[in-house]
């Protein structure tokens, strides 16, 4: 559903249009500016102590915040087809599957491992 | 509604192959190298895994001999090992996961869909030679000091050992890109490249298929990459991701492995699925039952099968509640895996049913993948696996799906298409008795090691108690007669390229696109893409059968 | 030969990089009256042979690159899964780990690859627009930070090394990490206690056997050999504690030390920014080429699928980076 914005197409260029969607030049900038505030609010999170998993919340939270920006706009989500977020989305999706049933296996029998090697430290 | 449906260009299918056929459009060696047509890269990956399945047989063979008998037979244990390795590696990386779609897709996808080419044909010829870049690099390993790690690579074995794991997990990293690329150049062609009046529901099943084969492909494919590439790294600096002794966890790799190796199973067999579902129809002159269910129904078993990995993980040290989630959902995919048996068969009701080449294939596939499929039943069953695991159970399991599946739907599509790649047609009867010898050679192999796994013989095993012997003696009585089955179908193929009959434009009375153009087909495929106004398995009476040709045309429409 | 059929591609890692398209025309003379597609064919130079529309072709392109993407995500998700599991197991490591890196070059490099997102974002719109002159500026930029980014990674990768922060069995840090500046200034009353815990033994090493104190059973307070047992105070031993410096964690549990399988983190870094700089540097590769295509004047409003999927491509480069930053270097 490539939606065309209207009046951003042909500044400075010629006739003829295309099938292209420009992205705004203002655009761009801002979005960028906007990404560099992040990043300097991330970096300075970091020296508020919010507790073992507060802070990898708070810095997983800016990093999407970033990552949707470039997604939308850089990538030019925003105006492409559909079927191209659900693509990416899916792969995210499935990124998320791999990574949940890995570390719920794992924490369930990381007891048996520790006690393990409780058991082989006090044997010697 | 007799009338043919595509345009003007479809004109009387000629016979013979055209002066203007892609086989001889362009002559000399560099042309075959840096083609860009589809077709002729098809028939490239066809000799290529063909090939590389003489190979794997090969193996197979010799291990199957070395069984005939408790103890040494003709090779020493280490030997052993690393012939079920290169077996299992060479079969499944170089042969069945890239089989149909690369062979048989690159020729027929395009055509069904009334185009040109695929979407990306550069892309194309770099999947072929990653393709030989891959085979090369596991040759080395072969050459080398071939792996002995089971085509697993379980660390940490696969970590520690001296043999030749590197270029053989480097061979299938490779060959793994060879098969992202292609899945790749499949989906953007069925999206892009369809012609017009061709939605969704009318393209032929095979397509479905090959569609949903490529996004597995395209998502499962990364993360064995990405797998083999930490293990290599782990072998040659030691990082520590999957040893223990150097703090990691072997079961990280195992979940790694099969995150891809499970969803890989369909990638080999949902092909497979794709040409029963193009062959049934044809061969029984009647409409496929349940389209939509069939299509849908693909789809479906690549997605739950991306659910499923932990199922081969159930005695790995993974949790008892990670393996009832996967166990529990593992029994999910017979349902849509049925649903299409169901169809098919209910296809054949009342059909008229054709029994050639293409047609025995199709009928074996029902037999024996079904029987594959439900012993598949039998292994998601945690208490049940946990005596099966590592058995003959498991290994006749999985042979059943794959040989009696992919292989057996390889050869019927190989026969198919066959005349319209070729514009030759093969001894109908050698074809049959073929068929016939692979389908009895098949079960003799396979069927008594469900037995003996199930009495216990486990798998990947050099020495074996003597009350197995019996068993493992018919088992390679059937191996020879496969082998002997395939040699002979090679034979009459080969030789129908010099002498067979001129192959009519639809030998078999499909109403896919592919038989509307000569066989062979002219470099270009079609002139312009054809209107579509029906689906890919109506109107089977407007076709009849031409004594002349040999071969089926539109029924003149009646004054 | 075949035909030579110049195409728009998706710009795709792992297979050589595809010929500069060229302006033949469409079809080497087929003898066949393909009517208007002949005609369209000859006005699009770059329009290939069984596309139909230069906009088929693009869409055609960027679905395939969206798919490219998607393949690149689940290949880096391998790395992001053993990273999450390793520190949901051993957190410790991860803070042990963190005291020795560097924040603010990994920020600097955040920027730069921000940077360099607009450029090919720009550059992107140049093609669209036929602005030649500035289309070759963004690419040139583009490229100059990602030098930067290799450049200054290279800094970092010589720096640890030099250090001993290497993978595996190459691990083997310098310093102490309670003798780091960063962790002093963090800790240092836990920086106090951890010296004298280790000057302690030494001593220990030194002293006859028979003076060496019995090995902690609960490791939390290892005894002191010349001074009587002076109780440690949470701000003593809790930052120790996290860190995996001492107790059951730490590889020797009777002092002070580091964490068990404590290279375990340097191993996943190096890995994770080493296939990460790889793709930088592929990407490198892929916009100079596109330079050099650019130079040529061929991109418009029709014809700018190159320029597009490479900036998607680097767009991806960078939001794994984005990920990657605060994972590696914001460990708190």
């Amino acid at each position: 559903m490539a939606d065309h914005s209207h009046g951003a197409t042909s500044d400075g260029g010629h006739g003829d249009h295309g099938f292209a969607h420009t992205t705004p030049l203002s655009l761009l900038v801002g979005i960028l500016a906007v990404l560099l505030v992040l990043t300097i609010l991330t970096v300075s999170v970091t020296s508020i102590d919010l507790g073992s998993q507060g802070n990898l919340v708070v810095a997983m939270i800016i990093a999407t915040v970033k990552a949707g920006l470039v997604v939308t706009y850089f990538m030019h989500l925003r105006w492409d087809r559909l079927f191209h977020l659900i693509l990416f989305l899916t792969s995210v999706l499935f990124l998320i599957l791999f990574l949940s049933m890995s570390i719920t296996d794992r924490s369930e029998y990381d007891r048996d491992l520790e006690a393990f090697r409780q058991s082989q430290a006090q044997g010697k | 509604m007799t009338s043919p449906s595509t345009t003007a260009d479809v004109v009387a299918p000629k016979t013979g192959s055209g002066s203007d056929n892609y086989l001889v459009h362009d002559k000399g060696f560099l042309s075959w190298a840096l083609t860009l047509d589809h077709k002729r890269i098809g028939i490239m990956y066809l000799g290529s895994v063909l090939a590389a399945f003489a190979l794997g047989g090969l193996f197979a063979l010799i291990l199957r001999t070395e069984l005939l008998s408790p103890g040494r037979t003709i090779i020493d244990h280490d030997t052993y090992n690393q012939m079920f390795t290169l077996h299992g590696a060479i079969m499944v990386f170089l042969v069945i996961i890239p089989g149909i779609p690369a062979a048989l897709g690159n020729i027929a996808l395009p055509l069904q869909l009334g185009a040109k080419d695929v979407a990306f044909p550069r892309l194309n010829l770099a999947s072929y030679y990653l393709w030989l870049l891959g085979a090369c690099c596991m040759l080395t390993s072969l050459i080398m000091n071939a792996a002995d790690t089971g085509w697993t690579f379980y660390a940490p074995y696969s970590t520690t050992t001296e043999t030749a794991v590197a270029p053989a997990a480097m061979g299938a990293f490779i060959l793994g890109f060879s098969s992202i690329f292609t899945g790749l150049n499949f989906i953007v062609t069925i999206h892009k490249l369809r012609p017009p009046g061709m939605g969704w529901f009318r393209l032929p099943l095979f397509i479905w298929a090959l569609y949903s084969t490529a996004l597995i492909q395209v998502l499962a494919t990364p993360v064995i990459g990405i797998t083999l590439l930490m293990l290599t790294v782990e072998r040659l600096l030691h990082i520590g991701i999957f040893d223990p002794a150097l703090g990691g966890d072997p079961v990280l790799f195992q979940h790694f492995f099969w995150f891809y190796s499970h969803p890989a199973v369909y990638i080999m067999v949902v092909p497979g699925f794709g040409v029963i579902g193009d062959l049934i129809p044809v061969f029984s002159r009647k409409r496929i039952f349940g389209y939509k269910f069939i299509a849908v129904s693909s789809l479906a078993i690549a997605f739950l099968g991306f659910l499923v990995w932990g199922h081969h993980m159930f005695v790995s040290g993974q949790s008892t509640l990670a393996g009832s989630i996967f166990s529990a959902i593992t029994f999910l995919i017979a349902i849509p895996t049925a649903i299409k048996v169901f169809n098919w068969i209910s296809t054949m009701y009342k059909g008229q049913i054709h029994l050639d080449t293409p047609m025995l294939y199709a009928l074996a596939f029902l037999w024996v993948f079904t029987i594959g499929g439900l012993t598949g039943v039998f292994l998601a069953v945690m208490s049940v696996d946990i005596h099966l695991h590592d058995t003959y159970f498991v290994v006749a399991h999985f042979h059943y799906v794959m040989m009696g599946g992919a292989i057996t739907a390889l050869l019927g599509g190989i026969h198919y298409w066959w005349p319209k790649a070729f514009g030759r047609m093969y001894d109908e009867k050698q074809g049959r008795f073929g068929a016939l010898l692979v389908f009895v050679g098949l079960n003799v192999t396979f069927f008594p090691q469900f037995i003996m796994g199930s009495r216990g013989m486990p798998r990947r095993y050099y020495n074996y108690l003597p009350e197995f012997q019996d068993l493992h003696r018919l088992s390679t009585i059937g191996a020879y007669m496969l082998g002997l089955g395939f040699l002979m179908t090679a034979f009459y193929l080969i030789r129908s390229l010099k002498s067979g009959r001129p192959a009519p434009a639809n030998p078999w009375g499909s109403r896919t696109l592919e038989w509307t153009i000569p066989s062979p087909p002219p470099y270009y495929n079609f002139h312009h893409a054809p209107t579509v106004t029906r689906g890919p398995y109506d109107d089977y009476e407007g076709l009849v059968y031409d004594e002349k040709i040999g071969g089926y045309v539109e029924k003149a429409p009646t004054a | 030969m075949s035909e030579p059929t110049p195409q728009a591609e998706p710009v795709s890692e792992g297979s050589a990089p595809p010929p500069a398209a060229k302006a033949d025309g469409g079809h080497a003379g087929n003898g066949h009256a393909h009517a208007d597609e002949h005609h369209g064919h000859s006005e699009h130079p770059f329009l290939a042979h069984h596309f139909d529309t230069p906009q088929q072709q693009f869409e055609a392109g960027k679905l395939g690159i969206w798919l490219f993407l998607l393949t690149e995500v689940l290949f880096f998700a391998g790395l992001f899964c053993a990273y999450t599991v390793y520190r949901a197991m051993r957190p410790e490591v991860f803070v042990y780990a963190h005291y020795f890196l560097d924040t603010r070059l990994g920020a600097v490099n955040t920027c730069v690859l921000l940077l360099s997102s607009l450029t090919a974002a720009w550059a992107v719109r140049n093609a669209q627009l036929r602005q030649h002159k500035m289309l070759m500026t963004n690419i040139i930029i583009t490229i100059a930070c990602a030098c930067t980014f290799m450049v200054v990674k290279y800094f970092e990768y010589s720096h640890k090394a030099h250090d001993g922060l290497l993978w595996g069995p190459n691990f083997a840090p310098k310093e102490q990490v309670w003798e780091l500046p960063g962790f002093k200034k963090k800790h240092p009353e836990a920086a106090e206690y951890a010296e004298k815990l280790a000057h302690a033994a030494k001593e220990a090493e030194k002293a006859p056997p028979a003076a060496a104190p019995a090995p902690a059973a609960h490791g939390t307070k290892p005894a002191e050999n010349h001074e009587p047992a002076a109780k440690p105070t949470l701000e003593q031993v809790e930052p120790l504690l996290a860190a995996g410096l001492i107790g059951e964690k730490a590889e020797n549990p009777t002092g002070v030390s580091r964490p068990r399988n404590a290279h375990v983190f340097f191993s996943i870094y190096f890995f994770m920014t080493g296939l990460h700089g790889l793709h930088v540097l592929i990407g490198i590769g892929i916009w100079i080429w596109l330079l050099f295509k650019a130079r040529r004047g061929v991109f418009g409003p029709n014809y700018f699928g190159p320029i597009d999927y490479a900036a998607l491509y680097w767009h991806l480069v960078d939001l794994i980076w984005i990920y990657l930053f605060p994972l590696l270097y914001l460990i708190h």
